[in-house]
C-alpha cells in the first residue's frame, strides 16, 4: 500500500488552500497528495463566472476562476501533486482511502493526515417533493450555471426561479443577460437566503420580483416543462400552501436554488461524528473531527457564503494538518464544548481543545432568524462574557464571527470552566 | 421486411415475449410508443417479484405469477441483473387482520408458494426492528423477491436484439390493417407488417384492439396511478424484506421495501385517473403515503426523499389477466389489463402468450445460434458491481472505467461508453439513467447530467441541443444567441 503523509480529498478553494497552507507550515510538497474528481482543480468556482470573490483575501474582487487560479498557481509554485479525474470511493477512521482515476486505477493509500475538502452538492427536486410530472427543464441553478458558463448552451428561455440562496440569484442575473426571461424568484422564507448585495444587483437591478413565502406547487409539462404553479404558504402553518392563492407562471424551465448540503458520505462512512446542524463533521478549531488525523474545511464542513472565509478556514486545517505530521502539534489539556443560546443555529468548531497556552479562537456561526438590533456573545456556562459584538441587523443568510482572545481562554482553562456558549441578546427594535 | 411476429409495447410482456421468440426461428419486431424498453408500468412500480400468494387460486394471476416468479430469478442470473431474495411480509395490526393472513396463507399454498408462514410478533420484530410496535403478525413469504424491473427488461430487450429482434422505438400505433394473412401496423409515417401481432400495450391495451379492429372488445381499462418515493441509500437498511400493509377494504396498502440498489421505496397508493400517460405525483397523494408508510414503520424518515414518482396501472373490468386469441381478427393474440402481478407474471406470461400464437398456427423451432447473454459477448456488468481486483483489472484494461462520471452512483465513463455501444445504443439522459443508474442517486444528476450530455453527444457527433431527457420535445438546451 502506497502512503503520502498528507491526503487532501478534494482540489477546490478549501483542497488548494489546505495544501498551500501545509506546505508554507513546513510540510514537504512530495508529502502532499490532492484529489480532484474533476478534470481539473479549481472546484466549482471554475463555472463562477461572476464578480464578488477575494474581496477580504486579497483586497480586490475577483471571478471565480481567477480566484481559483490563484490558488492552482500557489499550488503549482510549491509543486504540490494534484490527481485530477481521482474519485475517492472510501475512506477508514485510521486514514485509508481507497480512490480510482484513470492515471492510477484503482488503489488504496494511507496517510497520517488526510484533510477532507468535498464542498457541497445542491438540494434537489426530489428531497422537496415538488409534486407534478417529471419533465426536462428542471435544474438545480449550478447545473444550469454549468451548462451556460462550462458548455456555452442555454438551459432554457422562460425561466421560473424557486430559492432565493446566492446561486439562484447569481443565474437570475445571468439567464437575463444571455436573453431568457425570467419571470420570478420564489422564496418559502419570508426572507432571502442569499447576501444582501445580491438581492440589489441580481434582482433589483434587473426587475425581477422575489416574491417572498411563495412556493412551486406543481410542475407542468408532459416531455419539458411548460409551467409551474406557485402558491402563498401560512407562516403561522408551517409554511403550507394557501389555497386559492395559486398562480400559474408559463416557462420552459424551473431552477432550484434551494439550498447546499455538504457532501459527507465519506465521512459518514468512516464512523465520523457528525453535526446535524451543520450536515459536517464535528470540529475542534483546527477543525480536527472526532477522528484524529482527520480533518475538515470549507463547504463539506458547512456552507459558507464567501469562499474568503473557505480559504481562511482551510488555512487552519492545513497548518494544523501540517503541525500533526511534523510531531508540532501542542499537546491538548482539556477539550471545551461549545453548544448555542437563543438565536443561534450552529457554531463551528463544536469545540475547543486547549493546549497549555492557548491562541486566540475564532467562532464563526449563523442565526435562527432575521433580528434587528442585538448583541452577539459568548460566554462560559458560568455566565462570563469572553467576547461581544453589537449589530444592528443579522440574518441566517450571512454568516457572524467573534474572536476569543487567548486571555479568556487562559481564563478559562484556569477557572476550569465546563462549557462556553454562543448566543444573541435582543437589545431592542422590532424582530 | 415481412416479420412473423409484431409486438405492441416494449414493457415488461412485451419483451419478455419478444426474448422468448428470439430463442426461436423466427424473425420479430416490437413497436414501442416511448423512447425506450421500460418506460411505463414496469418504469414504475415497486419493484417487487411478488411470491403468487395474493392471486386467487386457479386464475391466470395466480398460475403465472408462481411460475414467473422462479422464471424471472433465472433471468435475472442469466442476464447478469441483481435480484436478491428478500422474502415479504404482509402484515396484520391485531386480530382482525388474522383472518385475511390466513386467507392468504391459503390462496398461497393453493397456487404452490414455497414456505409460506405466519409468524408472531416476536419473531417479526426480530426480523424487522423497525416495524411498528403495533404489528402483531405476519405472512412471511420467503420466495419473493426484489429486482429491477426496468433493469431486467431492457437487458431481455438487448438480448432479444442480439438475437435478431428489432425495436422500433417513439412509435405509437395510430392505425392497422390486414391484408390477407398480413398485418400492417402504422405509426402515421412508418408502417411495419407482420403474420402475427400481439397486443402487449399496457394502460393504452384496449385502445390498440379497438384499432386492431375489434368491435365490442370486452375489456375496458381503468388507468390507476400510483405515486412512491425513494429514499436515500443512508436508510436503505431499515427495511430487510419486503413489508405490505394486510390488504382491506381500503386496498392493498403502502409497502416499505428495500430496492435492490440499496434505497428504500415506498408507496403506492391507488386512484383511477382519466390519461394513462398522466404520472404526475400530487401533494396530497405523497402526503397520503407519508402517513400510510408510518403506520407500518412510525420512524420512516421520509425528510431522507430523494425523489417521488408516479406509474400508471392498466386496470381491466375483470379480475384476471385478459390473455386471449382475438375472436374477430385472425393471428392477433391479446395481453389486456396486465397490472400487477404483472411485472413478476412477466416471463411466465410470455411462454403463455408464445403458447397462443401457437395455437394461431405459428411455427417454432429453436434457433440453434441463439446467444444467451444481453450482448454477443457476454452480460454488461457494471463496475461498480466488480470485486476490487476486477475494478482494479478493469481499470488496467481500459483507463475509461478510472473515470467516475456519476459520483452518487460510482457510474463510470466506461459504463457510458460500453452503453453508446449496446445492443440498443442509450442516446438520452434516461436511457443512461435506466441502464447505469447515472442521475438517479442523491443529486440526482445535478452533477453528471451535462456530463452525460456531453459524453452523449460527442460520442453520436450530434450538438448538446439535439441531446433529449427522455423522448422528442425533452430538450435539455438550446444553443445560446450569438452576439
Amino acid at each position: 500500500m502506497a502512503e503520502h503523509k498528507l491526503i487532501i480529498i478534494g482540489g477546490g478553494p478549501a483542497g488548494l488552500s489546505a495544501a498551500v497552507a501545509a506546505v508554507d507550515a513546513g510540510l514537504a510538497p512530495e508529502d502532499i497528495l490532492v484529489l480532484e474528481r474533476d478534470s481539473e482543480p479549481g472546484g466549482i468556482l471554475n463555472q463562477c463566472i461572476h464578480a464578488g470573490f477575494g474581496l477580504h483575501r486579497f483586497g480586490e474582487e475577483l471571478t471565480g476562476p481567477e480566484y481559483s487560479g490563484r490558488y492552482i498557481a500557489m499550488a503549482r509554485e510549491r509543486r504540490i501533486p494534484i490527481l485530477c479525474n481521482a474519485m475517492v470511493l472510501s475512506l477508514t477512521d485510521d486514514r485509508r482511502v481507497t480512490f480510482v482515476s484513470p492515471e492510477t486505477g484503482y488503489t488504496t493509500v494511507e496517510a497520517e493526515a488526510v484533510i477532507l475538502a468535498m464542498g457541497c452538492r445542491e438540494r434537489t427536486r426530489g428531497a422537496l417533493s415538488i409534486p407534478g410530472t417529471r419533465p426536462s427543464g428542471v435544474y438545480t441553478a449550478g447545473c444550469a450555471q454549468r451548462y451556460i458558463n462550462i458548455e456555452g448552451y442555454m438551459p432554457g428561455h422562460r425561466v421560473v426561479i424557486l430559492g432565493s440562496g446566492d446561486i439562484g440569484l447569481i443565474m437570475a442575473r445571468r439567464m437575463t443577460l444571455e436573453g431568457a426571461k425570467v419571470l420570478a424568484v420564489c422564496e418559502i422564507m419570508p426572507y432571502s437566503g442569499g447576501l444582501a448585495r445580491n438581492i440589489v444587483q441580481c434582482l433589483d437591478d434587473f426587475g425581477i420580483p422575489l416574491k417572498l413565502s411563495h412556493t412551486v406547487v406543481q410542475i407542468h409539462g408532459r416531455d419539458r416543462v411548460e409551467g409551474v404553479t406557485v402558491a402563498a404558504v401560512d407562516e403561522a402553518n408551517g409554511r403550507r400552501p394557501i389555497p386559492g392563492t395559486e398562480e400559474y407562471f408559463e416557462c420552459d424551465t424551473l431552477l432550484l436554488s434551494v439550498g447546499l448540503i455538504p457532501e459527507n458520505e465519506l465521512t459518514r462512512g468512516a464512523g465520523i461524528d457528525l453535526d446535524r446542524m451543520t450536515n459536517g463533521a464535528s470540529v475542534n478549531q483546527f477543525r480536527e473531527t472526532s477522528a484524529p488525523g482527520i480533518y475538515a474545511c470549507g463547504n463539506v464542513l458547512h456552507v459558507h457564503d464567501l469562499v474568503d472565509y473557505v480559504s481562511e478556514e482551510a488555512d487552519t486545517a492545513g497548518r494544523a494538518a501540517a503541525a500533526r505530521i511534523l510531531g508540532e502539534s501542542a499537546p491538548v489539556v482539556r477539550s471545551v464544548k461549545l453548544s448555542t443560546g437563543h438565536g443561534v443555529r450552529y457554531t463551528v468548531p463544536e469545540r475547543i481543545d486547549l493546549a497549555e497556552e492557548p491562541e486566540d479562537v475564532r467562532i464563526f456561526f449563523r442565526v435562527t432568524d432575521v433580528y434587528k438590533k442585538v448583541q452577539l456573545v459568548v460566554e462560559t456556562e458560568g455566565g462570563e462574557v469572553l467576547v461581544k459584538k453589537a449589530k444592528s441587523a443579522v440574518a441566517p443568510g450571512e454568516m457572524e464571527s467573534l474572536t476569543i482572545p487567548a486571555a479568556k481562554l487562559a481564563g478559562v482553562l484556569k477557572s476550569g470552566e465546563g462549557g462556553i456558549i454562543v448566543k444573541l441578546n435582543e437589545t431592542g427594535g422590532d424582530k | 421486411m415481412l416479420y412473423d411476429v409484431l409486438i405492441i409495447g416494449a414493457g415488461c410482456t412485451g419483451v419478455m415475449t419478444a426474448r422468448l421468440l428470439s430463442t426461436k426461428n423466427v424473425k420479430v419486431a416490437v413497436v414501442e410508443a416511448g423512447p425506450d424498453a421500460a418506460v411505463g408500468a414496469t418504469s414504475a412500480n415497486s419493484a417487487i417479484v411478488h411470491a403468487g400468494y395474493d392471486a386467487k387460486p386457479g386464475t391466470l394471476k395466480a398460475k403465472l405469477n408462481v411460475r414467473g416468479n422462479r422464471l424471472m430469478k433465472e433471468l435475472c442470473s442469466a442476464l447478469g441483473v441483481e435480484c436478491r431474495n428478500v422474502g415479504s411480509h404482509v402484515v396484520g395490526f391485531g386480530d382482525a387482520d388474522l383472518p385475511m393472513l390466513k386467507e392468504l396463507l391459503a390462496r398461497g399454498q393453493a397456487n404452490g408458494v414455497p414456505d409460506l408462514e405466519i409468524i408472531g410478533q416476536e419473531k417479526l420484530r426480530a426480523m424487522e426492528p423497525n416495524i411498528s410496535p403495533e404489528a402483531m403478525h405476519s405472512l412471511w413469504a420467503p420466495s419473493a423477491a426484489i429486482t429491477c424491473p426496468y433493469g431486467i427488461t431492457i437487458a431481455a430487450a438487448e438480448n432479444a436484439v442480439t438475437n435478431g429482434v428489432d425495436f422500433y422505438f417513439n412509435f405509437r400505433v395510430t392505425d392497422a390493417s390486414r391484408a390477407g394473412n398480413v398485418h400492417y401496423l402504422t405509426n402515421g409515417e412508418e408502417t411495419v407488417a407482420g403474420r402475427y401481432v400481439v397486443n402487449c400495450a399496457g394502460v393504452h391495451s384496449a385502445e390498440v384492439a379497438a384499432i386492431l379492429g375489434e368491435n365490442d372488445f370486452p375489456i375496458t381499462i381503468t388507468p390507476r396511478r400510483g405515486e412512491y418515493f425513494i429514499l436515500d441509500k443512508a436508510v436503505g437498511g431499515m427495511a430487510n424484506s419486503t413489508l405490505f400493509v394486510c390488504p382491506s377494504d381500503r386496498g392493498k396498502g403502502i409497502l416499505v421495501s428495500p430496492t435492490v440498489h440499496g434505497n428504500l421505496i415506498v408507496g403506492p397508493n391507488a386512484y383511477p385517473i382519466s390519461d394513462g400517460d398522466d404520472k404526475s405525483t400530487t401533494a396530497e397523494g405523497l402526503a397520503e403515503i407519508t402517513a400510510g408508510a408510518r403506520r407500518i414503520m412510525p420512524n420512516v424518515p421520509m425528510n431522507m426523499a430523494i425523489t417521488s414518482f408516479a406509474g400508471v396501472r392498466a386496470t381491466p373490468n375483470q379480475y384476471d389477466f385478459y390473455l386471449e386469441i382475438s375472436k374477430q381478427i385472425p393471428g392477433v393474440v391479446h395481453a389486456v389489463g396486465v397490472e400487477s402481478p404483472g411485472f413478476a407474471s412477466s416471463p411466465a406470461t410470455a411462454e403463455y402468450l408464445v403458447g397462443l400464437l401457437e395455437e394461431c398456427g405459428l411455427k417454432l423451432e429453436d434457433k440453434p445460434d441463439y446467444i444467451p447473454t444481453r450482448r454477443p459477448d457476454g452480460n454488461h456488468i457494471q463496475w461498480n458491481r466488480l470485486t476490487d481486483e476486477e475494478k482494479a483489472a478493469k481499470c488496467r484494461e481500459n483507463p475509461a472505467y478510472g473515470k467516475i462520471v456519476c459520483r452518487c452512483e460510482t457510474v463510470t465513463e466506461g459504463d457510458l461508453l460500453d452503453m453508446l455501444d449496446a445492443p440498443i445504443p442509450a442516446v438520452t439522459i434516461d436511457m443512461m439513467k435506466k441502464r447505469l443508474r447515472a442521475g438517479m442517486g442523491r443529486c440526482q444528476g445535478g452533477f453528471c447530467s451535462p456530463r452525460v450530455a456531453v459524453l452523449i453527444a460527442e460520442r453520436t457527433g450530434r450538438g448538446l441541443d439535439e441531446i433529449n431527457k427522455s423522448g422528442p420535445g425533452s430538450w435539455l438546451v438550446t444553443k445560446r444567441e450569438e452576439g
